[in-house]
């Protein structure tokens, strides 16, 4: 399975290993943070919740995409779920490729595409106190709701 | 007169807060997941529109006009917000 829903720590040593190959002349890695802010409010730390099954579907398939799409060698994608403090690794995508135009192609397709599709969700904690689901819905806001 | 299936629901996130369970079985006369939907938004105040919502039946994402099936197991997926 290349791309995978974590519980535990994203470990870049693992999630690089599949990476050594002499054909590649190139390799290109994303790396998604935990970030102490959010329009304006203080965030101290975080949590995510994936529909797991379909998420690794989805992120599956993304993957295939990227590989018809760019000329690379290997495409792996892994992100967290369960609480996250500030600072910690939340999602990491990396590519190899003999070039690294494709390489850096696909790995900017992939990120942006499983921001888009994968059923994950972000709950953010703040330093006044309160929490929410973050929700990209017009006059929709959770983050003022008390936890 | 439709005839009443029993439906497995699983809730994430947001909706899962509201709800305030992680999964049940509920017997239902809605021919579409749309109407499943409209159905749970009365009963529980889901505050999300219908439109806002994707939904996946079995362990795929289909569309919400759909025809729900006896002992399908029918997701709706809040927007996402990963990455």
């Amino acid at each position: 399975m290349r791309f995978k829903i974590f519980e535990s720590p994203l470990d870049k040593m693992d999630l690089q290993r599949p990476f050594s190959n002499t054909e590649a002349g190139g390799y290109v890695s994303f790396e998604g943070w935990v970030r102490n802010e959010n329009e304006g409010q203080q965030v101290i730390a975080l949590e995510y919740e994936a529909y797991i099954e379909l998420a690794e579907k989805e992120g599956e398939l993304i993957l295939i995409e990227a590989c018809n799409k760019f000329d690379i060698i290997e495409i792996r994608c892994g992100h967290r779920v369960g609480q996250l403090k500030l600072g910690d690794l939340a999602v990491w995508v990396g590519v190899s490729a003999v070039h690294r135009s494709d390489a850096f192609k696909a790995c900017r397709y992939t990120i942006d595409e499983v921001k888009k599709r994968i059923p994950i969700w972000k709950k953010e904690y703040y330093k006044n106190g309160n929490s929410g689901w973050l929700c990209p819905v017009e006059g929709y806001s959770q983050a003022t709701k008390k936890r | 007169m439709s005839s009443t299936k029993t439906i497995e629901l699983a809730y994430y996130a947001l909706l899962r807060e509201q709800r305030g369970v992680s999964n049940e079985k509920r017997a239902t006369t809605a021919i579409t997941a749309r109407e499943l939907y409209l159905e749970l938004k009365t009963e529980f105040g889901f505050e999300l529109q219908v439109e806002d919502l994707k939904v996946a039946i079995n362990g795929d994402f289909t569309d919400n006009d759909m025809p729900i099936h006896d002992g399908d197991t029918i997701v709706f997926i809040p927007p996402v917000t990963g990455g």
